[in-house]
């Protein structure tokens, strides 16, 4: 039966459903002219949300509905940042969809339960729950790429995105279930997380367990999106809207490092000996894959497709160490991509404009002349994601290469610093065209003026040099959540 | 402020950039003179750095450490010794030539160019001062970024191969430095270099480390056979970028290996040196020759940079020798010593030759060797330092470039006189190469009817080649307080490289 008490753990969430609930009906009854207030409040309502999850954190972690909800650092970290990624994009995605005459309530309405979604999985105290959040998140996605449903294209990516994702949800509840079985053949069969942990010391059917876990790692896999299970990024995140690309690449990669936290540290822990080395590999073959494929595109949202590919590599190198201290790594890589990929695709979207997508490399040719800002901020988060010094990314990447060599991985962190290089020629290659390339001759780039989208974007660029500059709180908060 | 006399070096240029930058387009000339501004300011705050510097005591000093990542242990942490006291104040002092050489010949967007250097001046000094290993590595890297902008907006026809070869390359090879430090850090719990040169290896793990390190520094010099991002990015470079990619950044990878190698991996130094005497012999000789057969004058002197560099090497590397298998510590110190010199002499000798090909090239639009022929009667001043400076490239007595080559020659003579032979081989050919390039440009009878209407120097153009001028001669009459200022700091380098760490 639940309590006040649980109720009031998942407060943010609550709020959450009840705002979004809220806003389509805001929306379903608000005066035409009313509806640009409509953005306003779903940026307020992600505010509070964040606020709530700040001020209501408990002192140490907590659990409720009897272990299937768990409120601890690991998932207010998480939580503050995909609820502050969000609100980002909703910034970034107004003039770009009033544009395309997209924006309608349905779009805030969706990615707010998206967050839900996120919320729940990285806040997973069971199976059960790890697999509620992540079809939430995964149909809001899906609907998210399809919002624009008169194209082609994003149908076409939505379709995919769909039959791939139901395949992958498929693996994930298979291995569940095998999981589940294996748990009860010499105990109490149970999906909880916290019990899981132990199966591997009572169970007369270890063989079926591992085969579970394998299949949970391809569900994981999928969402992370790490090789081979990254078919479907190319695909989606060129064909979805900007706004829709950026939240896949940065809110769900959120969750997916909380899922695969979950459910292999949380859950798998005592297997991590059999999990480490497999996602060791599905690392080497995203960094080979990712950076590999990334050279030879020529669409700036395919290229941060396989660029995302890649980063996946290096998040899977400070999961792989399997440790605390690699687990701390991964979280801070998984919030530096999230800030890394917000602004790359922020510029993007404040370089389209009717009619033009700007997601050609080509597009920017000349941006430095044409637009200096635009180009500079576009320069911090390329270099960023090249991992070059004094930005972000660079020290997120220290981080997990010393995560591996801690955990006696030697080799990984090599392989990872040898496709640092690979991957360093096509963002070079962007900046290139943007500051070494004349613009074209009565060239389409112009800046979109909204005032409230260029100041974000600049603070959200900035953040990544100032965050290169002095990132010890952030680490320091990352690692006290996994009791570092 | 003299307690943060280091900081106020690195940050100065650095947050002198933003108003430059702000200062924007519009106003070109308010851009040039704010950044001239900030590059004497600059200068002259490292003039207090010789008054605060004790020579005579020697070891790190002015000292600043701050805790900066509180989890890591990793420390903002800033010190000098005479080397690199002697570093940057040369880095100070060329920023200024470099914004002076600039100031009307950077039309497209001078604010930017001015920025750049400034940021790329303050990274410089931060990495000759930093006492941090994870420090040093991201200043080591930051650099790269304003080179790269600058040889790719300013460069010449094949600025974007050069500027991302340079880039690409030079990347590469830091990379497993990184992994070095990583290892290291793993092993000692923090990144500062004075622990880390106390930590004991065995020797497996130190040739690896060294091998790692090696690396980073050897394209950075660059040594043989890493060297061939170097000609590409000179000749593509904009006259200031390479200026600065010679006189400075070259020193940044031997700088390197002074404060890594030595200290961190004394006996895979040791172990190895024979390898990197070598190659700085084929620097030096070889590469002497593929300077001669070049036809465009600025592959010529970066070609004559890597010989030059590869003295440097020579120095550092042949005081190993000498120490391990001779035990004479006089002779080493004198090669290393001889090293420091040239890295000084070598800064201002390649700066002013750059500057002089810049000279020329702004009149011309050609650097080709055969375009030129009798530039002495349209030019006879210029041609005076032009001169002034090729005789300090090949190492004539009382330039500075004599000084460090001749130090480094006695001493590889002690460790072995075919060493000498080869070394001494640079002062055949080293006159061969600019010599003939003196011929070939300065004298002789005018042929291209565009030589004849070149203008003689103007003002602004006279005080860089005299700035440069002074320095060469000042160094190679007198480098008696030079030496002074590294000498403490040099013999305390070649007492390191007696003590075995396994």
């Amino acid at each position: 039966m639940p309590t006040l008490n649980d109720i009031l753990i998942l407060l943010p969430e609550f709020y959450l459903v009840a705002a979004a609930c809220l806003l389509l009906l805001l929306d379903a009854f608000m005066k035409p002219a009313q509806r640009p207030l409509l953005h306003w409040i779903s940026i307020a309502v992600l505010l509070v949300a964040i606020y709530l999850v700040i001020a209501g954190q408990p002192d140490r972690a907590v659990t409720a509905f009897g272990g299937m909800f768990v409120r601890d650092d690991v998932a207010e970290i998480i939580k503050v940042f995909a609820l502050g990624t969000t609100a980002m994009i909703f910034v970034y995605a107004r003039p770009y969809l009033i544009d395309r005459k997209l924006l309608g309530g349905e779009f805030y309405t969706l990615m707010i339960f998206a967050v839900i979604g996120i919320m729940l999985l990285v806040s997973a105290g069971n199976l059960v729950t790890v697999y509620l959040g992540l079809e939430l998140l995964s149909l809001s996605s899906y609907a998210l790429v399809a919002l624009n449903r008169e194209a082609k294209l994003p149908s076409e990516a939505a379709i995919k995105y769909f039959v791939l994702g139901a395949l992958a949800s498929g693996m994930l509840l298979y291995g569940m279930s095998m999981v589940y079985g294996a748990s009860g053949m010499g105990g109490t069969p149970t999906l909880e997380l916290a019990q899981l942990s132990h199966v591997m010391g009572y169970t007369t059917a270890p063989t079926l367990l591992l085969f579970g876990l394998i299949f949970m790692i391809v569900g994981i896999g999928f969402k992370l999106g790490a090789a081979p299970f990254h078919m479907w990024i190319p695909d989606v995140y060129q064909g979805a809207p900007t706004p829709v690309t950026t939240f896949v690449a940065a809110g769900s990669k959120l969750a997916a490092f909380g899922m695969a936290y979950r459910v292999l540290a949380d859950g798998m822990g005592d297997l991590a000996q059999h999990w480490q080395l497999i996602l060791a590999v599905l690392a080497v073959l995203s960094l080979a894959i990712g950076n590999l494929v990334a050279i030879v595109q020529t669409n700036l949202k395919r290229m941060l497709a396989y660029s995302t590919i890649s980063h996946m590599g290096y998040l899977l190198l400070g999961l792989s160490a399997a440790g605390p201290e690699g687990y701390a790594a991964a979280l801070f890589y998984a919030i530096c991509y999230a800030l890394m990929g917000v602004a790359a695709f922020g510029v993007i979207l404040a370089m389209s404009r009717a009619g033009f997508e700007c997601e050609e490399i080509a597009d920017f040719k000349g941006l430095a002349r044409k637009a200096p800002w635009m180009a500079f901020l576009m320069l911090l988060a390329m270099f960023s994601l090249a991992g070059v010094p004094p930005l972000f990314g660079f020290w997120a990447k220290v981080l997990v290469l010393e995560a591996a060599i801690h955990a006696d991985m030697l080799w990984l962190a090599i392989v990872g610093i040898v496709f640092a290089i690979v991957g360093l020629y096509y963002y070079l290659y962007v900046i290139k065209v943007m500051y070494f390339d004349a613009p074209e001759e009565g060239g389409a780039l112009q800046v979109q003026q909204d005032k409230p989208l260029r100041l974000v974007l600049s603070l959200n660029a900035l953040s990544l040099l100032a965050l290169g500059l002095y990132w010890g709180p952030l680490l320091a908060w990352c690692r006290r959540a996994f009791g570092v | 402020m003299f307690n943060h006399l280091l900081s106020l070096l690195i940050w100065l240029p650095v947050v002198g950039a933003i108003p430059v930058l702000f200062a924007g387009s519009a106003r070109p000339n308010l851009a040039r003179w704010l950044s001239m501004l900030v590059a004497v300011l600059t200068f002259v705050a490292s003039l207090f750095l010789l008054v605060r510097y004790n020579a005579d005591t020697g070891g790190m000093q002015l000292t600043e450490s701050y805790l900066w990542i509180a989890s890591w242990g990793v420390h903002y942490g800033l010190a000098v010794d005479g080397i690199s006291v002697a570093l940057i104040v040369m880095t100070t002092f060329v920023g200024i030539l470099v914004i002076a050489g600039a100031w009307e010949v950077i039309q497209d967007r001078p604010h930017l160019y001015m920025a750049a250097m400034l940021i790329l001046e303050g990274l410089l000094i931060g990495v000759f001062c930093a006492t941090d290993a994870l420090l040093f590595y991201a200043l080591f890297e930051a650099i790269l970024i304003p080179m790269f902008i600058l040889i790719g907006m300013w460069g010449g026809p094949r600025r974007v191969y050069a500027t991302l070869k340079f880039f690409i390359y030079t990347f590469f090879g830091s990379v497993f430095m990184l992994i070095a430090l990583l290892y290291l850090y793993q092993k000692a719990g923090t990144f500062d270099l004075a622990t880390l040169a106390a930590l004991p290896l065995t020797f497996k793990e130190q040739a690896w480390i060294f091998f790692a390190f090696l690396i980073a520094f050897a394209i950075k010099v660059p040594m043989v056979p890493v060297h061939t991002w170097l000609p590409d990015a000179h000749v593509e470079a904009p006259t200031g970028g390479s200026v600065v990619l010679a006189a400075v950044m070259l020193k940044v990878g031997t700088y390197g290996m002074l404060r890594f190698i030595l200290p961190i991996v004394p006996d895979a130094g040791a172990h190895f040196a024979w390898l990197i005497i070598v190659l700085s012999l084929i620097a030096i000789v070889y590469i002497g020759y593929v300077a001669l057969v070049q036809e465009d004058m600025k592959k010529l002197v970066a070609y004559s940079s890597v010989a030059h560099m590869g003295f440097v090497t020579l120095g550092i590397f042949i005081a190993f020798a000498l120490v391990r298998e001779q035990g004479s510590t006089d002779m080493a110190l004198l090669g290393m010593q001889g090293a420091m010199v040239q890295m000084i002499s070598h800064g201002f000798v390649s700066g002013a030759m750059f500057t002089c090909i810049g000279v020329m090239y702004d009149r011309m639009h050609t650097r080709q060797i055969k375009d030129y022929g009798g530039v002495i009667n349209a030019m006879p001043w210029f041609g005076f330092f032009y001169v002034l400076f090729a005789m300090a490239n090949c190492g004539l007595p009382g330039t500075s470039g004599f000084v460090g080559e001749f130090m480094v020659i006695l001493a590889s003579f002690a460790a072995s006189p075919w060493i000498a032979l080869f070394a001494a081989f640079t002062l055949i050919i080293g006159a061969g190469y600019t010599l003939w390039l003196v011929k070939r440009v300065l004298w002789g009878e005018i042929t291209n009817p565009h030589v004849a209407e070149m203008k003689e120097i103007n003002g602004r153009e006279t005080f860089v080649l005299v700035a440069f001028a002074a320095a060469v001669l000042a160094l190679g009459i007198w480098p008696q307080p030079l030496i002074h200022l590294m000498d403490s700091s040099v013999s305390q380098l070649v007492q390191q490289l007696a003590i075995h760490k396994i």
